[in-house]
């Protein structure tokens, strides 16, 4: 909230991907636990985001709120600019299918399907016919570098190459903005790095990515951070320094 | 802004719905195959019996027709503390009178045997029996010729002899025109004619007949009194004829005398077997239920099992109703599948016992039809609590690590 015009202005893009007004989640019992406190939080079009914080600072019901899987207590959640403060469950089922894109710490790719099916099931409630959809996972495989295993099942690949599979999937159906809920968490350091990496390419060709971490390493090296603590945030900062090649590659793609 | 969510909305082809419901079929194999077991015993085991039932009705009412519903068989009763009863000697020309009898023919059990050759004991007889039957009993029986020919006036009463299917069988005949000829008591009968299976008179199959007349010169030297009277009456007329058989035969003690209907024994033998189907059909059901109750199981399993399955559906844009349809759908096809595989084996095991009892293989349509609906209809009822638990369950949870 306190770097509106500035932050529209860095995105190269006046949209916001995703805003969060006062945001309070709380889970009953005596006395209430209140998980969430207050948070208020705008991702701009474009923009690579890391909320960072300890285990139990509220920053995974943070991701679920921002993906539409859980409701606030009270505030409003629009995604691109769409309040889903009053949708009913099927209705947020299609910003999901629509606007959000999941990478999950453990993959979640289902087993004894092709890497471009599980791809595929990025698109399948959309109502797009299996051909197209195998097309288009067929590009976003070949995106993530790994055109050369289309016809390989979870089982046969890497944690790396589970994980690009995963991303091809949250990216397929071209979303607003891809949650990624520790991406690097189930993988060794260089193929958790590659991850990154890949990452920072799809942000540099434009797309919004929020990243959930407890790894302040890894969230420092990204251009934006949101620092979670006890359910409030404790601190919203940008590193231009840090972006600055990343900045100048988006403004060359839009 | 309130009209943009309707551009978002999620949706799942009816072909995408039959997609993900064979998904989890797909990938645990063996589960698929021990939870079908169930549905398919119990679909199995209906169809069996329907098939079997149907089959060996079919086979009963081959016999009827074969039989005839006009037949009566007339034999001397046994009557209390008297010992076996004999009939009258004019017995057949008596009943002939009767007016509505179309054909009536005699015969008569002749202790002897019938052997191939001289040489061996006649203690070692196959099992063959002798009768002396006259020359009208084919016609009476509605019987049929495999080979040769039957008895007429002349070769009634010479040494000549007409083979029974099972006894030519047993004698290692199949041709007459190898003119053989059989020992029956101490004279040779050349073989003239063998018979196809007798329907009404089994006991004929293996016997060995030879005319009345021949009967009495060449192996009894006596007169031979007839023992059980074959009557064909007009259609209609059979309970007429019934009823004064026993005076026409022995008006002295018509007590003595019992007619009875042979294709009576038949359809009370239907009647019977309609009884036994109920019961199996009833057990087939119980194993069905089991079946379902196996599927509900096993699907309640799944969707604990599958819980970021669900998850990661819902976070693709699964609705509730999407992940219902796709354990509905799986449930249904597991049932499916258990009742094709049932109505196959049950159609099966109709074919081989159907065909080890020579009948002709009958398995009713309604019992094919019915059988995998039936057991579409259980998976559907088994799949409807776990599809329902499976879409309740909120994504955060359904998410939440392994």
């Amino acid at each position: 909230m306190n770097h509106s015009p500035a932050a529209s202005m860095d995105s190269n893009d006046a949209g916001l991907a995703l805003e969060l007004i006062d945001i309070v989640k709380e889970y009953p019992g005596e006395p209430p636990v209140r998980a969430l406190d207050n948070v208020s939080l705008e991702v701009h079009n474009g923009e690579l985001t890391a909320i960072v914080g300890p285990s139990g600072s509220g920053k995974s019901t943070l991701l679920h709120i921002i993906g539409t899987l859980d409701r606030p207590s009270t505030g409003i959640v629009r995604v691109a600019g769409i309040d889903t403060s009053q949708m009913s469950d099927r209705q947020l089922s299609g910003v999901r299918s629509h606007l959000i894109g999941f990478v999950f710490q453990s993959f979640f790719l289902l087993e004894g399907m092709t890497a471009i099916d599980n791809v595929a099931n990025g698109l399948l409630y959309r109502g797009r016919a299996q051909a197209d959809r195998r097309d288009a996972a067929a590009e976003a495989l070949r995106r993530v570098g790994l055109g050369q295993r289309l016809t390989h099942t979870p089982n046969q690949m890497s944690g790396g190459e589970r994980q690009r599979v995963a991303i091809a999937r949250a990216i397929v159906n071209r979303p607003s903005i891809v949650l990624a809920d520790e991406p690097t968490g189930n993988l060794d350091s260089r193929s958790g790095g590659a991850v990154m990496e890949l990452i920072r390419e799809l942000h540099a060709e434009g797309r919004t990515i929020v990243i959930i971490t407890h790894d302040r390493e890894l969230a420092a090296s990204l251009p934006r951070r949101i620092s979670m603590l006890d359910g409030s945030i404790e601190s919203i900062e940008s590193i231009e320094s840090l972006d600055d090649t990343a900045d100048t590659s988006v403004g060359a793609t839009r | 802004m309130s009209a943009a969510p309707a551009m978002y909305r999620s949706k799942l082809k009816p072909t995408d719905v039959l997609r993900v419901g064979a998904l989890g079929l797909r990938t645990r194999r063996v589960r698929t195959g021990l939870s079908t077991l169930g549905v398919a015993i119990g679909i199995a085991a209906m169809v069996g019996v329907l098939g079997l039932s149907a089959s060996s009705r079919q086979e009963l009412q081959t016999r009827i027709r074969a039989l005839g519903t006009n037949l009566l068989e007339v034999e001397a009763g046994q009557g209390f503390g008297r010992g076996t009863q004999q009939l009258p000697a004019d017995a057949v020309s008596m009943v002939s009178r009767i007016e509505p009898v179309v054909a009536v023919s005699s015969i008569a059990t002749v202790d002897s045997t019938v052997r191939r050759t001289d040489l061996v004991s006649e203690g070692i007889n196959s099992g063959i029996s002798v009768f002396a039957a006259d020359a009208g009993l084919l016609t009476t029986l509605h019987a049929t010729l495999a080979d040769g020919e039957w008895l007429d006036d002349a070769t009634s009463t010479y040494p000549a002899v007409v083979l029974g299917s099972v006894a030519a069988e047993k004698l290692g005949i199949v041709d007459v025109a190898d003119q053989l000829r059989v020992r029956i008591g101490d004279t040779w009968f050349a073989v003239i004619g063998i018979l196809n299976p007798v329907a009404p008179a089994e006991g004929l199959d293996r016997a060995a007949i030879i005319g009345i007349a021949a009967a009495e010169t060449y192996v009894v030297g006596d007169d031979i009194v007839p023992e059980r009277i074959y009557v064909r009456t007009e259609e209609g007329a059979i309970d007429a004829v019934r009823s004064v058989l026993p005076a026409t035969v022995n008006p002295e003690t018509p007590e003595e005398v019992e007619a009875t209907r042979p294709s009576d024994a038949l359809a009370a033998e239907d009647a019977a077997s309609n009884a036994f189907t109920s019961l199996f059909l009833g057990l087939g059901a119980v194993a069905l239920l089991v079946g379902g109750i196996g599927i509900a199981n096993v699907m309640v399993i799944a969707v604990i099992e599958r819980r970021n399955e669900i998850g990661l559906r819902r976070a693709l844009g699964a609705t509730r109703a999407h992940i219902r349809r796709q354990f509905l759908t799986e449930a249904v096809l597991l049932a499916g599948a258990g009742g094709v595989v049932g109505v196959g084996l049950g159609a099966a095991v109709t074919a081989i016992y159907a065909s080890t009892k020579h009948w002709k293989i009958v398995v009713p349509p309604i019992a094919i039809g019915g059988g995998v609906l039936a057991a579409l209809a259980i998976g559907a009822i088994a799949g409807l609590y776990p599809a329902a638990r499976a879409a309740r369950l909120p994504p955060t949870e359904a998410l939440r690590g392994t």
